[in-house]
């Protein structure tokens, strides 16, 4: 084989891992908007405020130390290092509290206002979250570290060194182990998610909130039930995507920016698809990094940052609804 | 509050079937949007076990009125009073755990799910397994699930829709998707059934099965019903009692042959010519 054809082998494998990062986001909006028809701008400020959390926790930073100090004076910044699994379902528990204030203190008020309310609320909801979470845990950049393996996999760049056809220069593919292990954790995510939505009373009931709010209520289906839940679930996924973001990035402010790259994937795979945020992650993954590779230093690089972009307008002018997205028919 | 109207004597009718006291009781019921008066100060009762349709020209408040009693409207005035006791307001969601289920004038299906899965949820008022143990399949959630499967497999025999157990329910023809409607609602086992025009839109063909369908589930199951229809014959057929409405007031209720000879239902209603 030809160097560049295993150069090219790697990039899809990577764009195929960092795909599977943008799917994980995606998720997050597809759940909501299904089961609610919000668009949640919140998103990408869930994964870093679940990021920032766990951190807080593992590291035993004091919540709001900065508060209590202007406050009364108490220097107090430490106190008790979470082992890591406790943080973890800690974690969750306070996404869970978040999805339950939500509903309580925004949702509840705004049943069946128009979606450009409901999706101004969530805009007001994350630049409160951006707020609360610099106040609770201190706005400089962390390290977040769960014990996932990283770095390259020697064993991979060693098994595929000796691929190269004979007298060309080929070093060995290089993957990060943090990729795959995110890959791995992605699959079993969605996977049990919809395991849990196909064969449960509960996944049924999200399915028919998801459908037909009227239905739903007459067979006895609480739809503010039902919202705590989706919200739960969009906040777990948004503490998986913030810990595999900010384990590669480390966890700062910007990571709530990843929700951006969630929005060519959403137009990619429409917003109401599961299995389309993941294909569309995948297709935007892959695609910006061969583009990068092959056409990428004709035109000077740093495509990877408009390119998924720019196919999601190509696809909002022939396909505006997605690959997945239900077609959208307005009788006249 | 005052005293509880005691259970009206049984009666037997003429196919043997047995009609209990008062289920349901609507008093005063008074339902404005803005400045239109919807139902204007109606009142009638529906008895256990029997057929009870509701009829009137469009726009006459009959499906207002069935969104009273499933609580999808709250009137401004009036009380709902069930098996002797004043009903309390309640969410749609609350009253369907009391044992009211419906249908929907336009089929109100979960479009994307297969009719299995539709029927399933209706079940979901029975089904009690907290949400952890589903998320695991843990055993008690996993005989509840195959319970109720039972229940709804043999649902869909009494409906006859075993070819289509498995099929997206959005790409059924119409008359289908009537009858899928009409297995949620009975997955329930509902004390009180709310069919909303049932057979609108349906052939000849289709209406007779449905029919047939909604006399079944009444004598061997003792549902009560209680029904709007525009097609007279299907009204006359089927029904115990039928109050009419017109312009949100009740202008007639009694057996299909008193409302047929009442002047003022006639002029209303039975005059015009309908379809």
């Amino acid at each position: 084989m030809s160097a560049d054809f295993l150069n090219l082998i790697e990039v899809i494998l990577n764009g195929l891992m960092a795909g599977v990062m943008y799917a994980l986001v995606a998720l997050g909006f597809v759940l909501i908007f299904k089961a609610s028809g919000i668009f949640n701008y919140a998103q990408g400020v869930m994964a870093l405020f679940a990021a920032l959390t766990l951190v807080g926790l593992q590291q035993g930073q004091v919540p709001f130390a900065h508060l209590i100090k202007a406050v009364t004076g108490l220097d107090v910044h430490h106190w008790w290092s979470m082992p890591t699994l406790l943080a973890l379902l800690v974690t969750v528990g306070v996404m869970i509290l978040f999805a339950f204030l939500v509903e309580r203190l925004i949702l509840k008020h705004l049943v069946n206002q128009e979606p450009i309310i409901l999706f101004m609320a969530t805009i007001g909801l994350a630049y409160f979250m951006e707020g609360f979470g610099d106040l609770m845990w201190g706005s400089e950049i962390k390290k977040l570290d769960i014990g996932i393996p990283s770095g390259g996999s020697f064993w991979l760049e060693e098994a595929t060194i000796g691929w190269a056809a004979e007298g060309e220069r080929y070093f060995g593919m290089y993957i990060d182990l943090l990729d795959v292990w995110a890959t791995v954790i992605a699959v079993l995510l969605v996977v049990s998610l919809m395991l849990f939505s196909q064969y449960t009373k509960t996944g049924r009931a999200l399915r028919a909130v998801a459908d037909d709010h009227q239905a739903a209520l007459s067979v006895g289906i609480s739809l503010r039930t039902i919202w705590v839940i989706v919200w739960s679930i969009a906040g777990f996924v948004a503490l998986v995507a913030g810990i595999m973001w900010g384990s590669k990035l480390g966890v700062q402010f910007s990571l709530s920016l990843i929700a951006l790259k969630a929005l060519p994937v959403l137009m990619l795979g429409g917003f109401t698809s599961i299995p389309g945020a993941i294909v569309g992650g995948l297709i935007i993954g892959v695609g910006e990094k061969v583009f990068e590779f092959a056409i990428g230093p004709m035109i000077g690089g740093a495509t990877e940052n408009w390119f998924a972009y720019v196919l999601a307008l190509l696809f909002l002018v022939f396909r505006p609804q997605g690959l997945f997205g239900e077609k959208i028919i307005e009788r006249v | 509050m005052g005293s509880m109207e005691g259970p009206m004597s049984e009666t037997v009718t003429a196919d043997g079937r047995t009609i209990g006291g008062v289920l349901m009781e609507m008093r005063g019921i008074t339902l404005r949007f803005g400045g239109v008066t919807a139902i204007k100060d109606i009142s009638f009762d529906i008895r256990e076990g029997e057929i009870r349709a509701i009829i009137g020209p469009n726009g006459a408040g009959k499906s207002s009125m069935l969104n009273v009693i499933n609580g999808f409207y709250h009137p401004q005035d009036g009380e709902i009073w069930v098996r002797g006791k004043k009903r309390r307001a309640l969410r749609p969601h609350q009253i369907a755990h009391q044992g009211i289920a419906r249908t929907f004038q336009n089929i109100a299906l979960f479009k994307g799910m297969t009719t299995l899965d539709n029927i399933m949820t209706g079940r979901f008022t029975k089904m009690r397994a907290p949400w952890w143990q589903q998320a695991v399949w843990a055993g008690p959630a996993e005989r509840e699930e195959t319970a109720n499967r039972e229940i709804v497999e043999r649902i869909i025999d009494f409906l006859e829709i075993q070819p289509i157990r498995k099929t997206p329910v959005g790409r059924l023809p119409y008359g289908m998707q009537k009858r899928v409607e009409l297995g949620r609602a009975l997955a329930a086992e509902p004390k009180l059934l709310l069919l909303d025009e049932p057979m609108a839109g349906m052939n000849v063909e289709e209406k007779e099965d449905m029919s047939r369908f909604i006399l079944d589930v009444n004598d061997e199951f003792g549902t009560t019903i209680a029904l709007i229809e525009h097609d007279m014959g299907v009204v006359m057929d089927l029904s115990d009692r039928v109050v009419v409405l017109d312009y949100g007031q009740k202008i007639g209720d009694g057996t299909p042959a008193d409302v047929r000879n009442d002047q003022a239902v006639i002029d209303a209603y039975l005059g015009v010519p309908h379809d």
